[in-house]
């Protein structure tokens, strides 16, 4: 299982704090942006192609090429706006 | 992380305390305003991501001081909500000279608007809508690649 996390405008757009998934494998970032878009309506706006994201793994910023393994902590997340 | 406000004095005091090896302490601190966008702002609301916040600054505060002769670095950041003129974050810098600790603050600053997991939630006359990144945040951060 991977544990996934949406935050800020995602997450309320979506309507979710997050999920659990079964990863199969060899999923990318990439990939599991693709699956959550096939869900369709929201999901598939968050998620398409347009929408600005960034995604970390295990708490460290990923880029979307990343592999994403049973046990990880995956988020998504629109960019930063701290201080 | 923090809810509660801080004293930027008592901090700089702290960061300083017995070390007569310091010789400078650069200090930003950012305060919340009332206009933005050309709408008047009533009060924010910071989120953050429990966990990775705290990593992602302290990685920006280890690559300040792998990059820079450096003692010793603080960084408050407040999240939930806040009002104009309220500090939002603090950052000081303790160094044996002036330039290193200058470079530093800038680098920590443009790192944590650009990589540190927050997102501030503005309210409006039109109600609530959350703040866009901005490219200058990015062009700012980029500007350390090149030195």
């Amino acid at each position: 299982m991977i544990r996934l996390l949406y935050f800020a405008r995602l997450r309320e757009a979506l309507g979710s704090v997050g999920e659990e998934l079964t990863p199969r494998a060899g999923l990318t970032i990439e990939a599991l942006m693709q699956q959550l878009a096939a869900r369709g309506g929201v999901w598939a706006e968050e998620f398409g192609s347009g929408k600005s994201l960034r995604a970390a793994v295990n708490q460290t910023l990923a880029p979307v090429t990343t592999e994403i393994h049973d046990g990880d902590e995956v988020a998504f997340f629109p960019p930063v706006t701290g201080g | 992380m923090q809810t509660e406000d801080f004293d930027v004095g008592a901090e700089i005091t702290q960061l300083r305390q017995q070390r007569p090896d310091i010789g400078a302490v650069a200090a930003f601190v950012g305060q919340v305003r009332d206009l933005n966008q050309g709408d008047a702002i009533a009060g924010m609301t910071l989120e953050h991501y429990p966990g990775m916040t705290e990593k992602s600054l302290e990685a920006i505060v280890q690559q300040a001081k792998a990059r820079w002769d450096i003692m010793d670095a603080v960084v408050i950041h407040r999240i939930g909500e806040l009002k104009p003129l309220d500090q939002i974050v603090l950052v000081a810098v303790a160094g044996a000279h002036r330039g290193e600790a200058f470079h530093a603050c800038e680098f920590i600053m443009d790192y944590l608007k650009t990589e540190a997991p927050f997102w501030k939630k503005e309210q409006t006359a039109k109600g609530e809508r959350w703040v866009d990144a901005r490219a200058s945040d990015d062009a700012a951060r980029a500007r350390w690649h090149k030195i």
